[in-house]
């Protein structure tokens, strides 16, 4: 299959694209980018995409998400959330390892990796836990891991208590090369509760869960990473504090890096009123300061990367009691439209750096080598609109999932086109 | 559309009032052994108890009684939520026994919310979580109104436990849209953050908080916050943050002392200061049924529109 992808503006962070011209693809790889390319050969197939005023850039790459497949197929599979990732324009994404059986050994990460082949319709990169089945007891086989493919080790949705524990993660996969990503969560300050701490958790009577809970960790981790000289990602900050830790860091030289996810810059605490479960995620909403925090953030470059943290659940696990609902929200299908509308648009991120923390900086976290246009690499590619406002619909979503805090949100840059491996796999925003 | 009471927090001044002046009238019919009221008379109400509570309950069903309403009670312990059905269903099957009006007690801050999003019957909030207890706040507020015939420009000081308190955010909804000045006071790990944009005043002393009050509210001291860290002993806590002769002398000599029961005597109150004449404590009881009965009649009450 040849396709060639015609008068769109191509946006390249890693080659300093930036301009209306041509892409051409065969045999699932770039194989040209130019102005004016003409191959009408005889015979062979070839698939014109007219792209103009679209944008074209590498496909999105989602370091943050879960899958829930295996043991929380009512949730999500990774067929489902395949799908659902390619209607948000992403080619390749990272799953977290909290699934049941935990990720934390080579037979789980080959089952991932078999069913994403046969199922799947984007890439699935596997990361494995740091300890045997998240219990922050024992190390996991990393190495082993690290063999069967795991782009990356993290413990999400628990933090390794145990400093000790984690220090030797730290030692233990730097051996390995591999990249370690820590969920920063102290549960002894989270103390129960549910929300962030505040004005909106006394109004509401629900237990607040005070900033520092998330920003000890986040100290702890960085100290860890500077005393053993391992790398260190810290997934989905959420607060001002946190932002300022990482500023630091980086400042002396640690080789810290960081992302954040679209909830943690349009939405603040008070999307929780009236006990909106959707808007119950962890780390929580925070507020107007922090969501400012997190822009400057992304506009100075101290956070790496845009993920999802796409986290599906069931219905039922949402439609409850405040306190006992689920953590999270679907992620994939309304992150890029909200990074574009929130942060490209009042000019917070020009597109080409918006790019980049969808793209070459998480490949490049993750060691991908992925991300970009160059010539040969994997035809990995989105395009987006940028002029035609679209509304969620969460009813659309082809997540199995629901739970999202965007109904019905206006948005701009609607994904139109996912290519992977130079397969399109979504059309004129339809998936095929 | 149904009507139900989940808080004060929604309700207006004039809404408010307008319940008070019918638990006033409510109350006068009881004390003049005028305990068949038909207003209620073909309603059913059910209580539904998720924890624990005697006088609440009791409350609410002697005042549908009152009105001739037939009363359920499912005591939660023996009944299929033991047996792990979910809360929406649990409400959604007493709803299909056509209830008229379900009165809740839930742990969970918002349960009550969620329950009145997935019934027809009118569902009253009778205390969930940390969130709201609007009747018992409205029978302080007669109370008050009783004493002191106004609730406009009184100050009030609400005192001891307010982060676990939802008789504390009730009262401080109900009690600043009529009027009245809220002061809170007790040990900061009790005080919730951002109380100030609630529009009360904050101390750490009980006895600031008191000075010239009108009113003087104590909540109840729940003893397993000692094991939470929130504060030492209880002997500590009676001595910095108990109500006792002396610090009663920095409110208003005739100042009126309120307390949503079960008193711990000798820990937030002295016995001296519960049994004093300006205690209320019995009052609140009594008028604890006539604002029940009060908000079942206006929730069953046909709107003119109908």
């Amino acid at each position: 299959m040849r396709i060639l992808i015609k008068g769109g503006r191509v946006i390249d962070p890693k080659n300093n694209i930036d301009r209306v011209t041509d892409v051409y693809l065969d045999k699932g790889v770039i194989s040209e980018i130019g102005d004016d390319i003409n191959y009408e050969l005889e015979g062979l197939e070839l698939e014109v995409i007219d792209a103009t005023g679209k944008i074209v850039v590498p496909g999105l790459i989602d370091m943050h998400c879960h899958l829930r497949d295996p043991g929380f197929e009512y949730k999500e599979t990774i067929e489902t959330g395949t799908m659902s990732a390619a209607m948000g324009g992403f080619t390749s994404i990272a799953c977290m390892p909290n699934t049941k059986p935990v990720v934390d050994n080579a037979a789980i990460i080959t089952y991932i990796k078999e069913k994403a082949k046969e199922v799947g319709k984007v890439n699935v990169y596997p990361i494995g836990a740091i300890t045997k089945g998240q219990k922050g007891e024992e190390l996991a086989e990393i190495g082993e891991m690290k063999f069967a493919g795991v782009v990356a080790i993290s413990e999400d949705g628990k933090t390794v208590k145990n400093p000790v524990l984690m220090r030797h993660a730290l030692e233990y996969a730097g051996m390995f090369d591999t990249t370690v990503i820590a969920h920063c969560e102290d549960m002894d300050l989270v103390d129960g509760g549910c929300m962030n701490e505040g004005y909106m958790s006394t109004s509401l009577g629900l237990r607040g869960i005070t900033r520092a809970a998330e920003e000890v960790v986040i100290a702890r981790d960085i100290l860890l990473s500077e005393i053993t000289g391992v790398g260190i990602h810290i997934a989905h900050v959420s607060t001002r504090g946190g932002m300022n830790l990482v500023r630091d860091a980086k400042k002396r030289g640690v080789k810290v890096t960081c992302e954040t996810c679209p909830h943690y810059f349009t939405l603040t605490e008070e999307a929780v009123a009236g006990y909106n479960t959707n808007a119950k995620m962890n780390p929580p909403l925070r507020t107007e300061d922090d969501v400012k925090a997190i822009c400057e953030g992304l506009a100075d470059g101290t956070i790496d990367a845009i993920a999802t943290d796409h986290a599906p659940h069931h219905i039922d696990e949402k439609n409850c009691e405040f306190a006992r609902a689920a953590n999270g929200i679907v992620g994939f299908e309304t992150a890029f439209g909200l990074s574009y509308t929130y942060l490209v648009k009042p000019g917070i991120l020009t597109l080409d750096e918006l790019i980049k923390k969808f793209t070459v900086n998480p490949a490049k976290i993750l060691g991908l080598g992925k991300g970009s246009l160059s010539e040969d690499a994997r035809a990995d590619i989105m395009i987006f609109d940028t002029d035609e406002e679209y509304e969620v619909h969460v009813d659309e979503f082809k997540s199995k999932a629901k739970n999202s805090p965007y109904d019905g949100f206006k948005l701009l840059g609607k994904v139109l086109y996912t290519i992977v491996s130079g397969k399109i796999v979504v059309s004129q925003g339809i998936l095929l | 559309m149904k009507r139900d009471l989940l808080g004060l927090k929604t309700l207006s001044a004039d809404e408010i009032d307008s319940i008070l002046q019918s638990a006033i009238r409510m109350k006068n019919s009881i004390l003049n052994d005028n305990k068949k009221n038909a207003n209620l008379q073909g309603k059913s109400v059910v209580t539904l108890f998720y924890e624990n509570s005697t006088r609440t309950r009791t409350s609410f069903e002697l005042a549908g009684k009152y009105l001739g309403a037939i009363v359920a009670n499912v005591p939660v312990a023996s009944s299929s939520v033991a047996k792990g059905e979910n809360l929406i269903d649990t409400v959604k099957t007493l709803d299909a026994m056509a209830t008229d009006v379900l009165v809740v007690r839930h742990s969970m801050s918002g349960a009550v919310d969620l329950i009145a999003k997935n019934v027809n019957a009118s569902v009253i909030n009778a205390g969930d979580g940390m969130n709201e207890h609007p009747t018992q706040a409205l029978l302080d507020m007669l109370t008050i109104l009783e004493k002191k015939g106004r609730i406009d420009g009184l100050k009030v000081a609400i005192l001891g436990d307010v982060a676990h308190s939802r008789v504390a955010r009730s009262n401080i909804y109900g009690l600043t849209k009529l009027g009245a000045k809220v002061s809170v006071g007790g040990p900061v790990t009790m005080l919730p953050p951002g109380m100030e944009k609630m529009g009360v005043s904050v101390f750490n002393s009980v006895q600031e908080a008191m000075i010239d009050a009108d009113v003087v509210m104590n909540l109840r001291l729940q003893l397993e916050r000692q094991r939470s860290g929130l504060f030492p002993t209880m002997r500590e806590y009676s001595r910095f943050f108990g109500v006792d002769d002396r610090r009663i002398k920095f409110a208003k000599p005739d100042a009126i002392i309120l307390h949503p029961g079960p008193v711990n005597r000798g820990v937030e109150l002295t016995t001296s200061v519960v049994d004093s004449k300006n205690s209320c404590i019995n009052e609140q009881v009594t008028n604890g049924v006539a604002v029940r009965m009060a908000v079942l009649d206006m929730l069953t009450k046909r709107s003119v529109s109908e």
